[in-house]
Order: structure tokens, then sequence, then C-alpha cells
């Protein structure tokens, strides 16, 4: 029998492919599969509909997240057009399966290439800029975006909006949560697979050196510009990938949700997650999206006491003062994130008693 | 004719109004390379402590402005104080990030304390401060406006040029180390960077309030119109902030009275993109070269 593997006690590698491994030691790999058996096998069908409902959103939003986390968290660069490219994607899947006629299957991946172009159009500035002017050219993006998803009346049907068809998948209808949820979280596997394995490869190495230092990278050799560009395009794909997906999740779409507050809800998603880090964007995706269930469950609460029942409208919008204040709290305390928080907690245990 | 005049008066001065705010903007770029997201936010709590003060506790008019001008100033230098000191010398995208936080945690209090009503101020500017010239009129707000806008870059002119203050929040920006090596003390011209921006910020809120009413999501769509502005005039140019203010501003009227309406509020950006394609530095920003 194989010899099981243990973290080591200090750094002892001597190649550098043990320096690439994913899993330092069979147990990760075993949890791993604990975790996928848990999470396809019992999860869909312990949860309510409502629960699932959450679950299969902070899927989504994960994939999403994922994307703007290569975009910000590996390669340097901060976009604050990521909602738009979202609702690019879900424009994109809902145009091509309603006008064109595409297949579920078919409409996804190449919502993904559809975005991932966009995307690199607005990536377009950032051969020249970088740092705050390109912040802000993404900004604009975003403004734009969101202008021509609402004024293309021919293309996006306006405020009316786009309902689409049921999508199915190798002759199955997908109609309930459930299937919804297989779906989503084969694709969220999917895609951390690929995240995990292009920042090992050459790109992913690129990507973090023009991160660390931009004219520094491009003296060793990186071509800056293409490889700014091919962030972008990947982290677009993402972005489209998961807007298509929602497009399909919730039937009909209009351009109201994609706007710049979903910009910043995404990265708000990487930053409590963890910049640069790929479970922290799964981790930020579920903390934000569990943030806002449950300011939405407490403002339902108080609306239903009576002596609340005047403040309605303004409740609602302490979630906002909430929202912000778990970025601002975040980025005092802890800017590592929650993926910072979590390898705290595992290496207390790895070492405890000694824990020094 | 008219109609043109009418677009141009009316632009010009919508366009020293932006002028106005990314001047606050470009303070505490100067001084602290600090792109500020909740710029609109600091408008609207300017505008909102002046509504507060003139139409529910009835404070005369030139008091309430005092009153609400010292408080931004202080609001400015607490927010300083408690949230961007402790990331001085921190990545961009944090103290960024911070700065979208606060706008929404402003953003979310000011909403909840006043809702997403209009309101308005009592009248009291004098009517013979309104121009009229043949047929055109030119409404007392618009003029009281724009002499604050050109007292107030006058003002910060002559405070860059001539004052210490204002030479050391200079050389702050050109470098921070450097001025901590020559005895600028920098935390201090941070903070005191913040407090003249959110002042700054609270007094165009006022004139904005004059001139539509507050109303909080208007107020913050505004501050997002200070990037397009800045950009265009150079992030680190005062005159550059009031002239890139005007240009938008025209371009904004002329665009709604000309073309269509629903253009307006998208063409600053649209032309943002194109600016930052070709003269990414802006008409009067400082262009930094850098080589491999």
């Amino acid at each position: 029998m194989k010899k099981l593997q243990f973290h080591p006690c200090g750094n002892f590698k001597q190649r550098y492919e043990e320096e690439l491994r994913i899993f330092e030691t069979d147990f990760g790999r075993l949890w791993l599969i604990v975790g996928a058996l848990v999470l396809f096998g019992i999860v869909p069908f312990v949860s309510s509909p409502y629960l699932l409902y959450v679950i299969n959103m902070t899927g989504i939003a994960a994939i999403g997240a994922m994307g703007l986390n290569i975009l910000i968290g590996y390669t340097g660069l901060i976009s604050l057009g990521h909602g738009a490219f979202i609702g690019v994607g879900a424009y994109a899947g809902a145009i091509l399966a309603t006008r064109l006629g595409f297949p579920f299957w078919l409409a996804i991946p190449s919502a993904g290439l559809i975005t991932a172009g966009v995307g690199m159009i607005f990536g377009l500035p950032s051969g020249r800029l970088k740092g705050l002017y390109l912040t802000i050219a993404t900004l604009a993006g975003q403004i734009i975006i969101e202008y021509v998803l609402l004024r293309w009346e021919s293309l996006t049907r306006g405020t009316m909006g786009i309902t689409l068809p049921t999508a199915s998948l190798l002759g199955m209808e997908l109609i309930d949560d459930r299937d919804f949820f297989y779906v989503i979280y084969v694709v969220l596997v999917a895609v951390t697979f690929i995240t995990v394995n292009i920042m090992r490869t050459r790109y992913g190495r690129a990507f973090i050196a023009i991160r660390d230092n931009d004219r520094a990278a491009e003296g060793m050799g990186i071509p800056i510009f293409p490889y700014k560009l091919l962030a972008f395009s990947i982290s677009s794909f993402y972005a489209g990938v998961a807007g298509s997906l929602w497009a399909y999740y919730m039937i009909s779409i209009t351009s109201e949700p994609f706007s710049l507050s979903l910009s910043v809800e995404y990265i708000a998603m990487v930053i409590i997650g963890g910049l640069g880090s790929i479970p922290g964007s799964i981790f930020g995706a579920v903390f934000i999206i569990g943030l806002n269930e449950l300011l939405r469950s407490a403002t339902d609460l108080f609306m239903s006491m009576p002596v609340f029942r005047g403040f309605g409208l303004n409740l609602a919008s302490l979630r906002e003062f909430a929202f912000g204040l778990a970025i601002v709290l975040f980025i005092l305390f802890e800017p590592k994130g929650l993926a910072e928080i979590w390898r705290i907690i595992r290496s207390n245990f790895r070492l405890w008693p000694f824990s020094y | 004719m008219d109609f043109f005049f009418h677009l141009l008066i009316n632009g010009l001065s919508i366009g020293l109004l932006y002028g106005l705010s990314a001047m606050g903007f470009v303070m505490i770029f100067k001084s602290s390379s600090v792109l500020n997201f909740a710029h609109g936010e600091l408008m609207a709590i300017g505008a909102f402590l002046f509504l507060v003060l003139v139409s529910w506790a009835h404070v005369p008019i030139p008091v309430a402005f005092l009153i609400t001008l010292v408080g931004s100033f202080v609001i400015g230098f607490a927010v300083e104080r408690v949230f961007l000191r402790p990331l001085i010398g921190e990545h961009l995208i944090f103290v960024i990030m911070l700065t979208v936080g606060l706008a929404s945690m402003f953003k979310g209090l000011l909403l909840f304390i006043f809702g997403g009503n209009l309101y308005i101020y009592p009248d009291f500017l004098p009517s013979s401060l309104g121009i009229t010239i043949n047929t055109l009129v030119i409404p007392p707000v618009y003029v009281a406006s724009s002499m604050t806008g050109i007292i107030f870059l006058v003002l910060f002119g002559l405070f860059f040029k001539f004052s210490s203050q204002g030479i050391f929040m200079r050389s702050v920006a050109d470098n921070q180390t450097a001025s901590l090596s020559l005895g600028v003390h920098v935390r201090r011209v941070f903070a005191l960077s913040w407090a003249i921006a959110a002042l700054v910020a609270a007094m165009s809120g006022i004139v904005l309030g004059i001139i539509n009413g507050t109303n909080v999501h208007e107020i913050t769509s505004i501050g997002l119109k200070v990037f397009p502005v800045v950009i265009l005039g150079g992030l680190d140019s005062i005159g550059g902030a009031i002239i890139g203010g005007i240009i938008i501003g025209l371009l904004e009227t002329f665009t709604a009275g000309y073309i269509s309406p629903a253009l307006r509020d998208v063409i600053p950006y649209i032309i943002l993109v194109f600016i930052l394609l070709i003269k990414p530095y802006g008409l009067f920003g400082l262009v930094e070269i850098e080589r491999v």
C-alpha cells in the first residue's frame, strides 16, 4: 500500500513540481472527494427549495467572482464593469436561445465567447493605461453597456426583457432547482479546475508577474498587452457563462440587475473572499449572497412588524449600508479576506496544541 | 438661435457645477492619489445637512451655510482619520474599494433617513441676481453657482500657489517619501485635503440642491459624472477640472437638445473612453512616462 503523505514540519521541497502540486497531502484529495460526494449526493436532496435557490445563486456568483479574481487578484487590473459583462452574457445567451434557437449546451459557451469579445474591447485601454485610469475606463464600460442593453430595443427588447425557452440538456428538460443545481455546480467544478490549472501554467505565472511589477515583467520578456487582453477575455468569458446560466435559471431577464451595484457586489466578493485565491472567490460568493439573503429576510421580518411598517422602504436601504460596512470592515481588518481566515484556522488545527 | 443660447447658458452653468464638484475630487487625488468614489455621497451629505438646517431647524441662511461648511469639513477630517489613515501605503485596490464601500454606506444611511424623495430648499436667492439679455433670461441660481465656482477656483489657485499648506500638498502629491524626509507632515496633509474636499463637495451639493432640489439618487449619480470631467481635464489639474466640467456640461446639454435626451447621461462616458484611448492624461494632466 502507498504511504500516506502528511504535512511536513517545514519546507523540504526539492523540485519545482513539488511546489506546483495542488494537493499537498493525500488527505486533501480525500477531503475533496468527500466534499464532492456530499455536494452532489446529499445537498440537493435535503435542502428546501428556497435554500437550493440560494445555493444555486451562490454557484453562479462564484463562477463570476472567479473570473473577476483572475482579473483583479491575479493580474492586478481593477475592473468596475464586471456586472455589465454578466449582463452581456445573460443577454447573449437569451438572444442566441430565442432568435437563433441555440440549444442550451451551445448557448452557454457561445455567450461566454461573445462576452469575452466584448470584454476584450473594453480591455483595449489597458494597452496604454494602468491603475486608476484603467479602473475609470471600465467604469465607463459599465455605464455604456448598461445603456446599450436598455436602449438597443430591436435586439434586447429594452425594458420589456426577454423570456427564455426551457433549457434542455441531453434530452432532459431542466425544470426545477435541483436540475439546475447539477448543471451550475458541474460548471463551477469545471471552471475551478480550469482556473487552478491556468494559474499553474506560464499564462497564470505571467499574470502574477504583471500584477507584481509590470515593468519588470515586460523587462523579462512578457508581452504585457496581449496578456492583459487575455486576462480580460478569460475573466469576461467566465462572466458570460455565469450570466447566461443566470438568464436560463431566471427564465426572464431585464437589464435592471446588471448595474454598477452588481459590479461592486462582485468586487466585494473578490475582496472579502481573498484577492488572488481561488477558494477565496467561492468563500466571497457564499458570504455576499448569504449576507444579501440574510439582510433581505431581516428586512422582511421588520416590515411585517406593525411598529416598523411605516419605514418599509427606508429599511431596505439599510441593506446597502450593511453591504458597504462589510466591505470597509474587511479591508480595514482582514484585507486578505476569508481565505486568509480559513488558512489561519486550518494551520491552528494542524499545529494544535503547539501552535507556533 | 434662441434655443441654441438657451442650451449654451444651461450647459455652461451645469458645466461649472460639474467643475466645482470635480474640484474637490481633484483635491484629494492631488495630495493623496486616492480615487474617491464616495465623492457624490459627500456632496449629498452637504446638501442634506443644509436642508435639515434650513427647512427643518429654520436657521438663517448664511449661518446654515457656514455650519454646513464647517460640518462637512469635520466629516471629511473624520473620514480620513477613521477609514483612510490605516490604509496609507496599502495597495491601490484596497483604497479604491474602501471608498466604494464608504459610498454605499453613506448612500444607505442617507436613504434610510431621507428616503428617495425630492426635497426643495426654500427660495432665498434675491431675484435681482438674475440677468436678462434681450429675451434670454439667466436665472439667479445659475449666476450664483457660476460666481461660487469662479470664487473657489481663484481661492484654490492661490492656496496651492502661495500658502505653505498648499505647497505641502503639492509636494506630497509629487513624492510622498521625499516630502516625508523633508519634514512635511504627510498625515496632516492627507487629513486636510480630505476635509477641504468634503467642504468643496458640500458646497457643490448645496448649489446642486438649489438648482435641482435634493434627492439622494440624483446627487450621487452626478457624483459619478466627476470621472469623465476629471479625466478630460487631467486628474491632477484644478483648472482642468473646471474646463473639463464646462466641456462635459456643454456636451451633455447640446446632445440632449439636438440629438436625443436619452443619450445625455451616457455621452460623457463615451467621450471618456475616447479620451482615455487618445490622450489618457487629459488636457492639463501631468504625463507620466514609464520606460522599460
